[in-house]
């Protein structure tokens, strides 16, 4: 996500950065520049001249033109102005103080409301809450269809009457939550066009009937100049308290995220960020201000660790890199770890300075998928004692892993590599490896 | 479904984007640069992106330069003449085959299954015999979603268990066409990010398993595209076009107030014709796409 206005203004920054003094005209010069890169990632264009017009005027001030290093005054402040765009900490839903809370979605056709319900219910889950989902799509077909699927799948309770009146469904599904004993109800409405008044009255008409504690915008990541007018109006409309950006995996530049935040001046909470459904992630605005700076993401990085790394394994593993008995088994543990914390791609873009090396290099989760396969085609004996693998157990494993037997050779000599690292690093200091590969 | 709606359907973008150049250059003799500071932005604002933006202007400074013009009517037919350049007649003709296979691609929520049923209810219209293909298997529901339709249309859907291999249900679909001797296959795909290099891998496969199963299929790959979309509708038809060769455009969401400014940029970034616009939530809420009318609209005679 966002690597092309990242490119963009690194490469702006380090410009800047070159420069030993700076004029009027460098600044000028690279203010055109951070003002483009903007437009082409979609960030409306009011909000684009707002913003320039703010950074250049702190850039031309006296402390950034008589400062040693003027380059890295004006990137603090082009990334202290993102942050006060993007809004400065991260926002919490509310919650009621006699349950249940209820959630409401909003957006428009196809932003992606019914899949953030469900990601949204098993993100509540996981902090041990006790969500429920509420069917109040009756429009698109086969919507209610879906959100119960997605329920399924979760085994969270999806409350449906099946094709009727919305407002009703979503009053009666407040009693339902307390009876089950529910503390959160998530309500996934119809997508409409906010110019459709008709569609539009009824989303007020829920909120007057069910009072939600919170109610959340979802828009498309990938959405163009146009955010800005739909936000407007559904935030004149419903007052949300929201936003929720979807579809943030793709190579959306996220100028979205900008442009909401600026016109509604509601905090952006939650963005989705892959087809599976615990791929939600909190929105903060100083990471993502980061992110965008091409500065990397580590504190993000390291909470996903802390998030699906096993404590117990972790010490383990230490004791046997200690001791140089890292066998392929221990590799395969860590592999599984590495694949718990979400794709790979997304994760390397998290360390600071790798998206720019990234460009136009995709990243193949495949990849891992085969080097598993070939670690699980063999038998215990060969992953503990990878040298006795000789040419026909490499065959073996090839086909039974359905790669070829370069990809075997290619990973034992990676991985006698590795070994021989570890053996080169016996007796110095191990902290911080109980980090998987090349996460250390 | 007559061409002459075109023009009450583009009028949000009419009114949005271009009734704004109208108004702009009427009563100028001049040109300075805050005019064309002015034209950008109306541009901008209609997602027709940086690039071609800057093109565009380009082009109108160079024309304005040499030919000398003497009111706004004049140099509003320049603007005109410029933006007309950069569109693109659809193919006159179809490929006459049977079954006409259409394959319908494009990243999650832009309305593939909702364009479907409107691309099945036109060829319906016309007496033909549409056969619809749910091989977007992998979306909770998305097999239900398109057999509701094909039973609001009258059409037979061809479906397997979901997550079940999409091949196999364009396999099963093809060899139904034939035996029934439908005029139209239609083949729903699952919504993916052209970022995500697996699941275009997969796309690609389906397109193969088509091809191998009948010759000169699939006949038309419609890209389904998110007017709503801005800069980013230009990088997913990049990747589609990788993936599954794509002939034309079916640009969705129109009636809201989005501009479908990148309509511009696409011939010039890929050379790919729009040629169906959706409209609406209904089955008939779909139009052909008649660019000489676009531009017409564009530029209300003052």
């Amino acid at each position: 996500m966002l690597e092309d206005l990242t490119q963009r203004l690194e490469s702006t920054f380090r410009k800047l950065r070159g420069y030993g003094k700076l004029s009027e005209k460098n600044i000028e010069d690279s203010m055109r520049e951070i003002r483009r890169a903007l437009l082409e990632a979609d960030v409306n264009y009011t909000v684009v001249k707002d913003f320039v017009a703010t950074v250049q005027e702190k850039a031309l001030g006296q402390e950034v033109l008589q400062s040693v290093t003027p380059g890295q005054m004006v990137v603090k402040i082009v990334h202290d102005e993102l942050v006060r765009l993007l809004g400065s900490s991260a926002m919490q839903i509310r919650t009621a103080g006699i349950p249940p809370t209820i959630v409401m979605l909003a957006g428009l056709q196809g932003s992606g409301k019914t899949t953030f319900a469900a990601k949204l219910a098993n993100f509540l889950r996981k902090r041990g809450q006790k969500p429920m989902l509420v069917a109040a799509d009756v429009y698109r077909p086969a919507a209610i269809e879906q959100l119960k699927v997605l329920g399924r799948s979760l085994n969270i309770p999806v409350y449906d009457e099946g094709l009727s009146d919305p407002v009703k469904i979503a009053f009666n599904a407040v009693s339902v939550a307390r009876q089950q004993f529910c503390d959160t109800i998530i309500l996934d409405t119809a997508g409409r066009l906010h110019i459709d008044q008709a569609m539009m009255d009824e989303l007020v008409k829920i909120k007057n009937r069910i009072r939600p504690h919170e109610i959340l915008f979802v828009a498309d990541g990938m959405t163009g100049q146009d955010a800005v007018n739909t936000a407007k109006e559904f935030v004149q409309r419903l007052n949300f308290d929201g936003v929720v950006l979807t579809k943030m995996d793709g190579d959306a530049r996220g100028g979205a995220a900008l442009s909401i935040r600026a016109v509604t001046g509601k905090p952006i909470k939650f963005m989705g960020i892959g087809e599976k459904l615990d791929e939600v992630e909190q929105f903060y605005p100083d990471r993502m201000a980061s992110r965008i700076l091409g500065m990397g993401d580590v504190v993000t990085l390291v909470e996903k660790a802390q998030a699906t790394i096993d404590e117990e394994k972790a010490k383990k593993l230490e004791q046997k890199l200690r001791k140089a008995e890292f066998d392929l088994e221990d590799f395969r543990d860590q592999l599984q770890q590495i694949k718990k914390m979400g794709s790979l791609e997304s994760l390397l873009k998290m360390i600071p300075g790798v998206s720019r090396q990234l460009k136009g290099v995709t990243v193949d989760d495949g990849q891992l998928i085969r080097v598993e396969a070939i670690i699980n085609s063999m038998t215990t004996e060969e992953r503990h004692n990878p040298k006795i693998l000789n040419g026909s157990r490499r065959k073996r494993i090839a086909s039974g892993s359905g790669t070829r037997v370069q990809d075997v050779n290619q990973l034992m000599n990676q991985f006698q590599q590795m070994r021989k690292m570890m053996k080169q690093m016996k007796g110095k200091s191990f902290k911080g490896m109980g980090m998987p590969f090349g996460l250390a | 479904m007559a061409f002459g709606k075109t023009k009450f359907g583009l009028q949000k973008t009419r009114e949005g984007v271009f009734s704004k150049i109208t108004r702009l250059v009427s009563g100028r003799k001049k040109v300075d640069e805050n005019l064309l500071d002015e034209l950008e932005e109306i541009f901008i604002s209609g997602d027709v992106g940086v690039d071609t933006t800057l093109y565009l202007l380009d082009k109108i400074r160079i024309r304005i330069r040499k030919e000398k013009f003497n009111n706004s009517e004049e140099l509003n037919a320049i603007i005109k003449d410029e933006v007309s350049r950069l569109m693109i007649a659809p193919r006159e003709k179809e490929v006459e085959a049977k079954p006409y296979v259409i394959l319908v691609v494009g990243v999650n929520g832009t309305g593939k299954t909702t364009s479907i049923a409107k691309l099945a209810y036109h060829y319906k219209n016309q007496g033909k015999q549409v056969l619809l293909a749910a091989a977007d298997t992998f979306r909770a529901a998305a097999i239900e979603q398109l057999s509701i339709w094909g039973e609001r249309i009258g059409c037979p859907v061809i479906k397997h268990q979901p997550l079940s291999d999409p091949g196999a249900v364009v396999f099963d679909a093809l060899t139904a066409a034939r035996a029934r001797q439908a005029d139209y296959l239609i083949i729903d795909t699952a919504g993916r990010l052209h970022t995500k290099v697996n699941l275009m891998t997969e796309l690609n496969k389906i397109r193969k398993v088509i091809e191998s199963r009948m010759e000169g299929a699939p006949h038309e790959v419609v890209l389904v595209l998110d007017a709503g979309n801005g800069q980013n509708a230009i990088s997913q038809a990049k990747e589609f076009v990788k993936a599954a060769e794509v002939d034309s455009i079916f640009l969705t969401k129109l009636d809201g107030t989005a501009r479908g400014g990148v309509v511009l940029s696409v011939k010039r970034e890929l050379g790919i014709p729009v040629k169906y616009i959706g409209l609406g939530e209904q089955k008939e809420d779909m139009e052909l796409f008649d660019p000489k009318e676009f531009v017409e609209g564009l530029f209300p005679e003052p």
